[in-house]
């Protein structure tokens, strides 16, 4: 599979302070990649050097075929800056034609205004973006993302301004672009939204990819949680055959556990006169890796 | 052609941010002022006389030079502190992320934002001296000996002048931008009333200090060529001494060069050229 971007030792220096230190990873045509990781981590100024905004002091980058430096790589990406703010004297319909025109790209109005339509701004289409909320300048800046029908979507923080509806509405944007194909990079702080419509995770921490891959390959496999009583030491020898054990007290967890084998092992903790209060198959939560991660780096 | 795109926007955005609305209520209260201005001139006696036709023209030279002057000042600070915005300003709000996140060279957008101001202020140069043009010739019967080569000095004076706060836009925030375009403006203005004091009085190295400022800025050079094309040079002969030397600030002793107008070409495209390496160079 090609390719949308591919960075490789990419490196840049705030005056004293490093804030990007030999980051290499690529996100391939069709691919949704969450990028994530703390405040100060270098995601944004990884997402500008990508698309040419920042100068890398070293490291290189080909943006769908091109090297960056060539402006014409950018021809068929959609950015959603982190700090997103469009000229308030236009209108959000002459926003989108101005975008439309830079792109070089030929879309007719029609498709203009369900792409506003999309985002929730159908009605607003002929208002003046400086009377936009903040929220909605938000939702305008992914239709600009959206409306040149980019293959590499980059979109910094775009629920940052949302309420729960327009998270979500970014959700369904997201899984209809990864249906289509279409490439997507996602820097992201709300973890259950990268978790619901990631493909793959990098996470970067102080400059550095700190760690990177799909996300069963980050998670690993799935887990069962149980809460028994009366565990005999027969029932307690039962769940460690079953999987890695750990026990909180009364709540006891099983790692590695196919979901298959669940009714069997909770049939045998009860003849062996366990008594079993709740059953809960689940995975480690991507945030918990994260911590764990992040933890682990410092 | 996306540069006549973003001249086009930077017209749009000077009109409907107001600009152009704020531009035209101070023109015409300047125009009006000078109307009245130079209607008293012509009907009221001085010493129990009215004023001979060869003093009406000198002083309706002088005057014209005067608000002409005015013009040009609100023209530079119009367009000045238009382009201080047009760059920093989309740089430090994050409006030029999506913008230069396009298919398209910084230096396009730069280009365009230029020629945009160059229109916008060659076009009220030209709209605001011809209507003061009018009323002078209304009002006292004098017309100006060139005004075609004055109004196209005067634009390009502006240009000048909106090509340094290019410059400075690319490298600092843009009210600091435009502020130190307006102070460099007005302290080679200065320089030039200097020199042209210096001339008048025939000490050399005092009139060294405008022909230095001039070329390290042109606007106060071309602003003195201006006001000859604009100043009745018949008159001006009549009366003689150091006044007309340079010694006055609105007067002008001499015609532009064609060397030195090569000069203002040249540090213009110069100061645009390094704009657009340095907007190049800069971290979004």
């Amino acid at each position: 599979m090609t390719n949308a971007v591919w960075t490789s030792g990419l490196r840049k220096r705030y005056r004293k302070r490093t804030a990007v230190d030999g980051v290499s990873f690529s996100v391939a045509r069709g691919e949704v990649l969450g990028l994530l990781g703390p405040n100060g981590a270098g995601k944004t100024t990884v997402i500008k050097m990508m698309l040419g905004l920042v100068r890398p002091d070293a490291g290189e980058v080909m943006l769908l075929g091109r090297p960056v430096t060539d402006p014409r790589a950018r021809a068929k990406v959609g950015y959603l800056p982190e700090l997103f703010r469009y000229q308030p004297w236009l209108t959000a319909k002459e926003v989108l034609g101005l975008h439309v025109r830079l792109a070089g790209a030929d879309v007719p109005e029609r498709e203009r205004h369900d792409t506003l339509g999309l985002v929730g701004l159908a009605e607003r289409a002929g208002d003046r973006v400086g009377g936009f909320s903040k929220g909605m300048q938000q939702r305008l800046g992914l239709a600009v993302a959206l409306v040149a029908r980019p293959e590499f979507v980059v979109l910094d923080e775009p629920t940052s301004a949302l309420d729960p509806v327009g998270r979500a509405d970014v959700r369904d944007i997201l899984l209809s672009l990864k249906d289509r194909g279409v490439a997507v990079l996602l820097n992201s702080h709300l973890i259950g939204e990268v978790e619901r419509v990631c493909d793959r995770v990098v996470v970067l921490d102080r400059g550095r990819v700190a760690a990177s891959g799909t996300l069963a390959e980050l998670l690993g496999g799935r887990e069962l949680r149980l809460r028994l009583e009366k565990v005999t030491a027969e029932a307690e020898e039962r769940l460690r055959r079953a999987g890695p054990l750990s026990r909180d007290g009364d709540l006891y967890t099983v790692a590695d556990l196919e979901g298959d084998l669940i009714p069997d092992l909770v049939a045998d903790l009860v003849e062996l006169g366990a008594r079993v209060h709740s059953v809960e198959p689940g995975r480690v939560s991507l945030e918990d890796r994260l911590l764990d991660i992040l933890g682990s780096e410092r | 052609m996306i540069v006549l795109t973003f001249a086009a926007l930077t017209l749009r955005e000077a009109a409907r941010r107001k600009v152009l609305r704020a531009l035209a209520v101070l023109t015409v209260v300047l125009l009006g002022l000078s109307a009245w201005g130079f209607h008293t001139l012509v009907t009221k006696e001085f010493d129990g006389a009215l004023l001979t036709s060869g003093e009406l023209r000198l002083i309706a030279s002088q005057l014209l030079n005067l608000v002409m002057f005015g013009l040009s000042l609100i023209a530079a600070l119009g367009t000045a502190f238009l382009a201080g915005p047009t760059v920093a300003g989309e740089m430090e709000s994050g409006a030029a992320l999506a913008i230069l996140a396009r298919p398209i060279r910084r230096s396009t957008v730069l280009t365009g934002k230029w020629l945009g101001l160059v229109v916008f202020g060659g076009g009220f140069i030209a709209l605001a001296g011809l209507a003061q043009f009018v009323i002078v010739y209304a009002t006292t019967g004098y017309w100006p000996s060139d005004p075609v080569t004055g109004l196209a000095l005067l634009a390009l004076q502006t240009a000048v002048l909106l090509t340094l706060g290019l410059l400075f836009s690319t490298l600092i925030s843009p009210m600091a931008s435009g502020v130190v375009a307006v102070g460099l403006f007005g302290a080679t203005w200065i320089a030039g009333v200097v020199g042209g004091v210096g001339r008048g009085l025939g000490n050399d190295s005092v009139a060294a200090v405008g022909s230095v400022s001039q070329v390290l800025l042109p606007t106060d050079g071309l602003w003195r060529g201006a006001m000859y094309a604009f100043q009745d040079p018949t008159a001006l002969l009549g009366f003689g001494g150091p006044a007309v030397k340079g010694g006055f600030p609105f007067l002008s002793d001499a015609p532009l060069t064609w060397a030195y107008l090569a000069w203002t070409i040249t540090w213009t495209a110069l100061v645009l050229g390094l704009a657009a390496l340095l907007l190049r160079r800069r971290d979004l």
